[in-house]
């Protein structure tokens, strides 16, 4: 079976499931119960500075975004940090880095943004016995208004400015934990690089309210009447993450920087995509939130079986092994020709690529008697919209056309040669190739 | 407990009170809210859905199962209503596994289909729990239409009249109204006296008076009927049943399985309806279903069906054969009935075997006796006198696509009318249609035929 052991900015686990920085992780209590599950580290819950700690709302904390059977799709929060002294939470640091040592234990902190707030708190961190620390510049609630978490991650210099100061005042590796909420995610990674940070982890959570009620007029999570945005996680946002994490996995400027990858990770599967795209782990929080810690051995196995089935013996084979594929648009392949395909042995007849196809796309499949659906190949473009609504699985399926096929959309033979947007003749600013 | 399924003969209290009120129980039960959007959301909101063009009043179902989806199944009641006003009672009783939900492409796909009846219970019963009737009429319009019977299509056609405007008397012969509905459907389909709640919810549109008690049937009635009414519509049913040609009909214990059915329908107290310790029913649709499974539930310790074909040409559905061999009834096919054998009471039926050729059904001269207390004809009921005026056609009035007889002004739906399946659904479907033509009619000339609001418009 491939080792699932890794090695992350220096700090070991067992395997590549950690906790991210959240509730699940808050007390000593809770994490005990997710080392004894099988998760190989956790992020602690955010700490601030030392003093009355801050306090969180009497009423509800999380907002929510459902599917079918009330499949949790999407959570929204409104905690803040920690609201437990500093003092308890080094305590338990300390005493479960101490029973688990082989698990990596990294701790979340979150000060105002002056040198003496950071100084003040890195020694009592490093004197837990913690594997690093993850700067939270991203929770996008709450904090924030008091010039904190995604206040300073929404400007690299601060971003710098930080991670810098705490390379200079600690031993342990820091990782910046980015926000998404700003648009283009490789400033904040290059900021971080520039700090010196030994990795990124992203996403933090989306800005968000997850819904308003309509009786009261309150956006949820609603508390006294009244709503304030939150922090959006869950499967909704992992197609946010995965691109995040792309960008700057794919990134010349920020080469080389480890990147923790967090976002919506539910199953193995979610795990590998991120991996493959870049992230050296992952972190997760809502699927756990969800299901209890028992996921992470679904998670455990289902990675290995795939690494397996691939002949990937580590997790190092697999980190970054999607990234060459991940190009911008201007040069994606133009003379790759698909048509979609229905299989009428799979077809139920409901319909769904007709109505799709028709309405709104390029009346490119035909209704004949007997509810046969057909494509039509001097329309269809090879969209796929007609796949993506087929609640049939590989029921339609994109057919390539061979070079010498004529495409009946355009009439044009199909070339076997490679060509994209950068030489197209529509392009006023294609350079002719030499 | 003095009887038991052993006990000989026909007798009373077979079972407990507690076993019969379980035995008698909703058989699809109804979806909680929960349930309920967990089954909606099975629904592929197809285009140009099989379901419904295979609904026969037409229900768009997709839609109504997207209404339950987002949490409005007030709004699906509405549009289950617009289609079908007694919509409840047809998510009820329809034999939807070879209507809506044999379309569906899920059933394609897995065998399974969406439960479309159970959705459109959930929806309609949660409209019919809310105070007041949603439809209103439009302005009255001076026009009187005389129904006749208080069956499915009568009712769906007094509805949608007075909808329209019109003033419409409704004359039922038995005591109450509701026909099959009340007196036809097994009970455990339509429980807690729902025919009954759904006559009155319907009525509460106002504009419709009901009189039971009233046979209009024969000629000079007819006549009269059109003379006092701007219109009139026959929803008379099949009133008559058919007899078997048999020696030994005549015994103690042979009766005719609509009669039980309606007996049963109407016991104030189950455990004081007799039945047969061994049961013979003869025939192969849904009476002889329900008439065979009701009598199991009621605690006879045998029950066997007897039908004179092969298994594939009962008109019963094959889930309603299921239902009935789950339940411990027998069916025995391609055997007929030779004669009832007793002395003053039936103690057995002969059948002989029968050949299925070109020509007919022949005898193969085999044959064999079930032990009998009771047997329940089940062979199919016919047209009982509908005036001479009207022109029949295969033993029914015959009707065009509109619902019109042979004689001016006169209209006719439902089981007693030519063409269509005799269920509710499809009767539902004609004295609808029927009253749209007779809108159309009464009011010719008029402009306000145009402007007079279509279902679903009125306010609520």
């Amino acid at each position: 079976m491939a080792n699932l052991a890794c090695e992350f900015v220096g700090i070991r686990s067992p395997n590549p499931f950690w906790l991210a920085s959240a509730p699940p992780t808050d007390k000593e209590f809770n994490v005990r119960r997710a080392f004894e599950a099988g998760w190989g580290g956790v992020v602690w819950k955010t700490l601030g500075e030392a003093g009355p700690p801050i306090v969180n709302v009497n009423g509800p904390r999380y907002g929510a975004v459902w599917g079918a059977d009330r499949r949790l799709l999407g959570l929204n929060n409104i905690e803040l940090i920690t609201d437990r002294p500093l003092e308890t939470n080094l305590q338990e640091i300390k005493t479960v880095k101490r029973d688990y040592p082989d698990r990596a234990v990294v701790v979340s902190l979150m000060v105002p943004c002056v040198e003496d707030a950071w100084k003040a708190i890195l020694p009592l961190v490093e004197d837990t016995g913690a594997d690093g620390i993850e700067l939270n510049f991203g929770c996008p609630h709450g904090m924030s208004e008091r010039g904190m978490g995604s206040a300073v991650g929404q400007v690299p210099d601060y971003i710098e400015m930080v991670t810098r100061w705490c390379k200079q005042n600690t031993r342990m590796p820091v990782i910046v934990k980015l926000t998404p909420n700003i648009t283009d995610i490789r400033y904040p990674a290059r900021a971080s690089k520039a700090g010196g940070a030994d990795a990124v982890s992203l996403i933090n959570t989306v800005s968000s309210i997850t819904s308003v009620d309509l009786d009261t007029f309150s956006p949820e999570p609603s508390i006294d009447g009244k709503g304030t945005h939150g922090g959006f996680c869950g499967p909704a946002v992992k197609p946010i993450a995965l691109n995040m994490v792309a960008q700057i996995a794919s990134d010349a400027e920020s080469e080389g920087l480890p990147i923790s990858g967090i976002g919506g990770v539910t199953t193995w599967r979610d795990a590998a995509e991120f991996l493959t795209l870049g992230a050296g782990n992952v972190q997760v929080c809502t699927a756990a939130m969800t299901y209890g810690f028992k996921i992470v051995q679904e998670m455990i196995s289902g990675l290995g079986d795939w690494m397996d089935e691939k002949g990937l013996a580590s997790v190092d084979d697999v980190v970054g092994r999607a990234v060459p594929n991940f190009t911008d648009w201007q040069y994606l392949n133009l003379n790759y020709v698909t048509k979609a395909r229905i299989d009428q042995d799979l077809c139920i007849g409901c319909g769904r690529c007709f109505a799709a196809c028709e309405d709104t796309s390029h009346q490119a499949i035909a209704m004949n008697p007997g509810r046969r659906f057909e494509v039509i190949d001097e329309e269809c473009v090879a969209c796929n919209l007609c796949i993506n609504v087929c609640p049939v699985e590989d029921c339609i399926t994109m057919e390539e056309l061979a070079p010498g096929d004529v495409d009946l959309r355009t009439g044009q033979h199909v070339v076997a040669d490679y060509a994209n947007w950068t030489t197209h003749p529509n392009n006023p600013g294609a350079c002719a190739a030499e | 407990m003095a009887n038991n399924p052993f006990t000989p003969g026909i007798a009373a209290g077979r079972h407990s009170s507690e076993v019969l009120d379980r035995n008698f129980a909703d058989l699809h039960p109804p979806l909680d809210r929960h349930e309920a959007l967990v089954a909606a959301d099975r629904c592929y909101f197809c285009h140009d859905a099989p379901c419904v063009t295979a609904c026969p009043t037409t229900i768009d179902i997709p839609l109504f199962i997207r209404q339950i989806a987002t949490g409005t199944p007030e709004a699906a009641a509405r549009t289950i209503f617009d289609q079908n006003i007694l919509g409840g009672m047809c998510a009820r009783a329809c034999p939807t596994e070879s209507l809506c939900e044999e379309a569906c492409v899920r059933e394609v796909a897995e065998g399974r289909p969406v439960e479309i009846g159970r959705l459109q219970r959930f929806a309609t019963d949660t409209m019919m729990a809310r105070e007041g009737h949603p439809y209103g009429r439009a302005e009255k319009t001076g026009k009187r239409v005389a129904v006749v019977g208080a069956g499915p299509a009568g009712l769906a056609c007094a509805h949608r009249l007075a909808m329209h405007g019109h003033e419409v008397i409704v004359f039922d012969a038995r005591q109450r109204p509701g026909g099959l509905n009340e007196y036809g459907i097994a009970s455990y389909k339509t429980v807690d006296g729902f025919a009954q709640a759904e006559v009155e919810w319907l009525l509460g549109i106002g504009g419709i008076k009901v009189e039971q008690g009233k046979r209009h049937l024969d000629g000079p009635d007819l006549d009269a009927l059109i003379k006092d009414h701007d219109a009139v519509f026959l929803g008379i049913g099949l009133a008559g049943v058919n007899a078997l040609q048999i020696e030994g009909v005549d015994l103690q214990g042979v009766d005719d399985a609509v009669d039980f059915i309606a007996d049963l329908r109407q016991a104030e107290d189950l455990s004081n309806l007799a039945i047969g310790r061994n049961v013979v029913v003869v025939g192969g649709g849904m009476t002889a279903i329900d008439a065979a499974v009701q009598s199991r539930l009621l605690g006879a310790e045998t029950v066997t069906i007897v039908y004179r074909r092969g298994r594939d040409r009962m008109s019963a559905s094959r889930f309603e054969q299921d239902l009935a061999t789950s339940k411990g009834v027998r069916i025995v096919t391609n055997a007929r009935p030779v004669r009832a054998v007793g002395d003053g009471a039936v103690q057995e039926v002969e059948f002989q075997y029968t050949r299925d050729v070109a020509n007919g059904l022949v005898g193969t001269g085999e044959t064999f006796r079930l032990a009998a207390d009771q047997v329940f004809m089940a062979i199919g009921q016919t047209l009982e006198g509908a005036s001479h005026t009207l022109e029949i056609e295969g033993g029914k009035i015959k009707v065009d696509g509109s619902g019109r007889t042979s004689v001016p002004g006169v209209w006719a739906g439902g089981d007693c009318a030519s063409g269509g399946d005799d269920l509710t659904v499809t009767a539902v479907a004609e004295g609808r249609d029927a009253a749209e033509d007779i809108h159309k009619t009464i009011l010719a000339g008029r402009e306000m035929v145009n402007e007079t609001p279509r279902p679903g418009n009125e306010p609520g």
